[in-house]
């Protein structure tokens, strides 16, 4: 049996499609941002295994991986700095209270 | 010559304007008005003497083996749009330009005196003489121009001055509405004159005058027998070119705003819509005069349009009640004959191309004479307004014991505009009437008979004003001479006005410069003309010296024809009835419709219907980062779908 | 054809990834959640090494599993009381994002079931023909300017951490 590109995959759209169900039914800021790093992890994840399988010989979605790594930690201090800064204004973090920006 | 003078003559009432503009508010009116009256009278001084070096030194500049030569003291570029469309300002000096400066400066200076005393309890005092320096300006600018643009430039600058100076009194409708139709009228006018400017130097490349009339056999020329609408193209330029004329002077279809422009102060009356500024009209076509004659249907337009002007201003001189309209008419009526005389002034070709100048010169004659004494009658008017504080003979009637200066003056004026001799008018008439009959006896007898009628109605006029029945009212309020700033320019006007006929004036001013020596012709023409004259006067005195009951006999017998000569023949009924009936009513009614119900109705439907689809559609601006991505997602999944499909 | 430890070594840190990715986004618990992912990262982790990455999947442990995760937890528990449940999801909204997830994951596998590049070559042939990556590669393309080598992103990112780090005490600060 052969451990083709496909295996690799599938549990990474299956990461993909929990980070988006995660994202649009949990109300908490915090898990949200958890599904948010589930779906950039799928992608992470994705880079690697395409440069593995289709361009063995040279590195770049690994670069990128590391690349995405780095963003996403920049990424995450700051949504938890801005989600820390809400809970401080209205005492949670329910996305459903967070909802003045609109018509 | 030095251009320092003539510079100073064009800036000095500029500054003027521009000091007693701007700092006018915090000036006493006893400042401003020896500012207005000390600028004013340098200007005129300085003015004279240009004028008198123009025609008495003998300067290679100015005069060759005794023809006078037009000379440009300065002409510098103004504007250039393109190499060939180059607007200059300069200062042009020839005999019609030193006459006119001569004119326009004493009327000037002699209003600015009158004013003095005349505005004296006006409110706006330092403004009215600002404006009274902006439009010396301007109109000295306009006579010095040495080319067609510059003059367009000041034609509109001394139109904005007669519209700020009619409507002085903004307070009063009748005031402001006046100075609204004399400026939409004259600017109507000015359009014309405008293409005809755009023609002209289209083809002959050039704005200059001096170009243009020293070789006007090259304009004709340049134009190449260039027609439309069965005209050449020239005779469209030339008749264009007179309209602006026609509007300023007060020509007849276009003459609608000068009787009404007698709402502004009486002074202004005297030095604009008398003396100066509606003889532009005739200068405009005395300036382009060589060009005219190159295409004599434009002067024979000059000649019929002047000829029926004059007829149709002097009937209805006849049936006015206000003293200062009676004056408009008269005006409109003499403007009218300085333009059948320079229409006049050229003769069928009988051996090749003949011009004869008579007419032209006796235009400029009349011009000048004219100015004098009707800025003259026009003063008198104002004193008479000044004592009785009415505009209408019907308040006036034997004043002649109470105001002696103003009656003498006023005499001395209306027997020089009915031509007898030996005051100005009859001088300047009798030339006119020369070059008439020269042309053809008809534009002589019609024009003789103007004449007849126009000493008919300054002596109606006199005699109900001085003579007639002395008024109730003076018991109460006794009517006086006016003061000194007052009666100092009637008398020095009435001076001129006696004596300036005497003037031999063919040696100053003709068509070509060559000097003509004036001979009256006395058979022909002087003893005819006088005849009339006198006999106009006659019928005068006959209606109008003491009060009887014939004026209202004549007036029942054709009542009619009265009240339509009252009316000034309906012609302000027939502008209304096209411009409100006509162009409001039907044309613009129907453009305001299309405009509301298809242009702003598409703008609207636009606007009704962004604004509903974003009402309809604003919900999903939830303000829900679930919902966004949902929909984000749901698009994503398409998109992969239609292109999976595609691939397949 | 792969050898019997890898496959075993793939199918466990398959079924890991699945079953902590989908108990991740549905546990009430947050801190559960957070543990969960911490999980899913680490499969992810051995699923590089797997692959031959190692310094990839040591970064996804240091940053990721180590940091991240740290950032994650602290953050958690200042926001919110110990065995604090988060509301009950409404079925309504459930029912919403289940039928999203569920469609876009059977359009995204029916995609690759049906793509035939993926089912050429075996795991081990591929590491074969590939290079080995030594460190010292990768410190060369980090540090040149060369074509595939990466000095201007790396700086570029350097760069935006330090933005990152102003910005986060920033808005973190207390006023």
């Amino acid at each position: 049996m052969d451990l083709s590109m496909l295996w690799y995959l599938v549990p990474s759209v299956i990461m993909l499609v929990c980070g988006i169900y995660g994202f649009i039914t949990r109300k908490n800021l915090i898990a949200i941002l958890i599904s948010l790093e589930l779906m950039l992890n799928s992608a992470d994840l994705n880079f690697v295994v395409f440069n593995r399988y289709l361009f063995p010989g040279s590195m770049d979605g690994m670069v990128f991986t590391l690349f995405a790594i780095a963003i996403a930690a920049a990424e995450t201090a700051i949504a938890i700095a801005i989600i820390i800064n809400i809970y401080r204004s209205i005492g949670n973090t329910d996305i459903t209270e967070i909802n003045k920006l609109k018509y | 010559m030095d251009i320092t003078l003539p510079i100073l003559i064009l800036a000095i009432p500029i500054t003027m304007f521009l000091v007693l503009g701007i700092g006018g508010v915090k000036m006493s009116r006893k400042l401003a008005g020896i500012l207005g009256i000390c600028g004013l009278g340098t200007t005129a001084v300085l003015a004279y003497i240009v004028a008198l070096t123009y025609y008495f030194s003998g300067d290679a500049n100015f005069i060759i083996d005794g023809v006078r030569q037009q000379y440009q003291v300065f002409d510098v570029t103004w504007l250039a749009f393109t190499q060939r469309l180059v607007v200059n300002i300069g200062f042009l000096l020839d005999p019609i330009s030193a006459l006119m400066l001569i004119v326009i400066t004493t009327i000037s200076f002699m209003v600015h005196l009158y004013s003095w005393g005349y505005m004296e309890h006006e409110p706006g005092f330092q403004r009215y003489y600002a404006f009274l320096s902006l439009f010396t300006f301007s109109m000295l600018g306009l006579v010095v121009a040495t080319n067609i643009f510059q003059m367009y430039i000041f034609w509109e600058l001394v139109g904005v001055s007669s519209y700020l100076l009619i409507g002085f009194f903004y307070k009063l409708p009748s005031a402001v509405s006046a100075s609204k139709k004399a400026f939409i009228v004259t600017r109507f006018a000015d359009l014309g004159f405008l293409i005809g400017i755009l023609i002209l130097s289209y083809y002959t490349e050039t704005f200059n005058f001096v170009a243009m009339t020293n070789n006007p056999a090259a304009v004709l020329q340049e134009f190449g027998g260039a027609t439309f609408m069965g005209a050449s193209l020239l005779t469209w330029a030339m008749v264009l070119i007179f309209t602006g004329g026609m509007g300023k002077s007060a020509m007849l279809p276009l003459h609608i705003w000068l009787p009404d422009a007698m709402e502004g102060p009486t002074p202004v009356s005297a030095l604009i819509h008398a003396a100066t500024m509606v003889v532009a009209g005739v200068y405009l076509v005395a300036r382009m005069f060589p060009v005219y004659c190159v295409v004599d249907a434009s002067l024979t337009f000059v000649c019929y349009v002047g000829a029926a002007t004059a007829f149709y201003a002097a009937v209805v001189a006849c049936a006015q009640i206000d003293i200062k309209r009676v004056l408009a008419f008269s005006t409109i009526s003499q403007i009218a004959f300085m333009m059948v005389s320079l229409g006049c002034a050229y003769d069928l070709p009988i051996e090749g191309v003949h011009y004869s100048g008579l007419g032209y010169m006796a235009g400029m004659f009349h011009l000048f004479t004219h100015a004098m004494f009707k800025a003259l009658l026009f003063l008198g008017a104002g004193a008479l307004i000044h004592a009785v504080h009415s505009n209408n003979y019907t308040a006036m009637g034997g004043l002649r014991k109470y105001m002696p200066i103003t009656h003498w003056t006023f005499l001395i004026g209306c027997l020089a505009i009915a031509g007898i001799w030996p005051f100005a008018g009859f001088f300047s008439k009798d030339e006119m009437l020369a070059a008439m009959f020269n042309r053809h006896w008809f534009w002589g007898a019609w024009m003789m008979m103007v004449a007849g009628l126009t000493a008919f109605y300054m002596f109606r006029l006199y005699f109900l004003v001085f003579w007639w029945e002395e008024n109730p009212h003076y018991k109460e309020h006794k009517p006086h001479d006016a003061p000194w700033q007052m009666s100092l320019p009637l008398i020095i006007l009435a001076a001129v006005s006696f004596c300036c006929g005497w003037i031999d004036f063919g040696q100053f001013v003709t068509w070509n410069g060559v000097p003509y020596h004036i001979h009256i012709e006395w058979v022909k023409v002087a003893i005819p003309s006088l005849i009339v004259a006198i006999c106009g006067i006659a019928l005068a005195t006959r209606m109008y010296m003491k009060k009887n009951d014939l004026p209202t006999k004549v007036k029942n017998f054709w009542p009619t024809l009265w009240e339509a000569a009252h009316r000034r023949f309906y012609w302000d009924e027939i502008y209304m009835f096209i411009t409100h009936k006509i162009i409001f009513g039907i044309i613009c009614k129907s453009i305001a419709w299309f405009d509301r119900h298809v242009i702003d109705a598409t703008m609207d439907a636009f606007a009704t219907i962004t604004q509903k689809a974003s009402y309809a559609i604003r919900g999903m601006q939830s303000g829900s980062i679930q919902a966004y991505v949902l929909w984000y997602f749901f698009g994503a999944i398409i998109l992969a779908a239609i292109t999976w499909l595609c691939l397949i | 054809m792969d050898s019997v430890g890898n496959i075993i070594v793939y199918f466990v840190v398959a079924i890991a990834i699945v079953v902590f990715s989908i108990k991740a986004v549905t546990t009430r618990k947050i801190l559960r959640s957070a543990t969960y992912l911490l999980f899913v990262l680490l499969s992810t982790a051995v699923i590089y090494f797997q692959l031959g990455y190692q310094f990839l999947g040591a970064v996804q442990i240091a940053v990721y599993a180590g940091g991240i995760m740290v950032l994650f937890v602290f953050a958690i528990l200042l926001t919110h009381k110990p065995n604090d449940a988060t509301g009950i999801i409404d079925s309504h909204r459930r029912a919403i994002g289940g039928t999203v997830a569920v469609a876009g994951g059977v359009l995204l596998l029916l995609a690759l079931f049906f793509m035939p590049l993926l089912h050429g070559m075996s795991l081990t042939e591929c590491i074969a023909s590939g290079q080995q990556i030594t460190m010292k590669e990768i410190g060369d393309a980090f540090t040149g300017s060369d074509r595939f080598q990466y000095l201007l992103p790396f700086e570029a990112i350097s760069v935006l951490l330090l933005a990152c780090i102003i910005g986060g005490v920033t808005i973190a600060r207390k006023e």
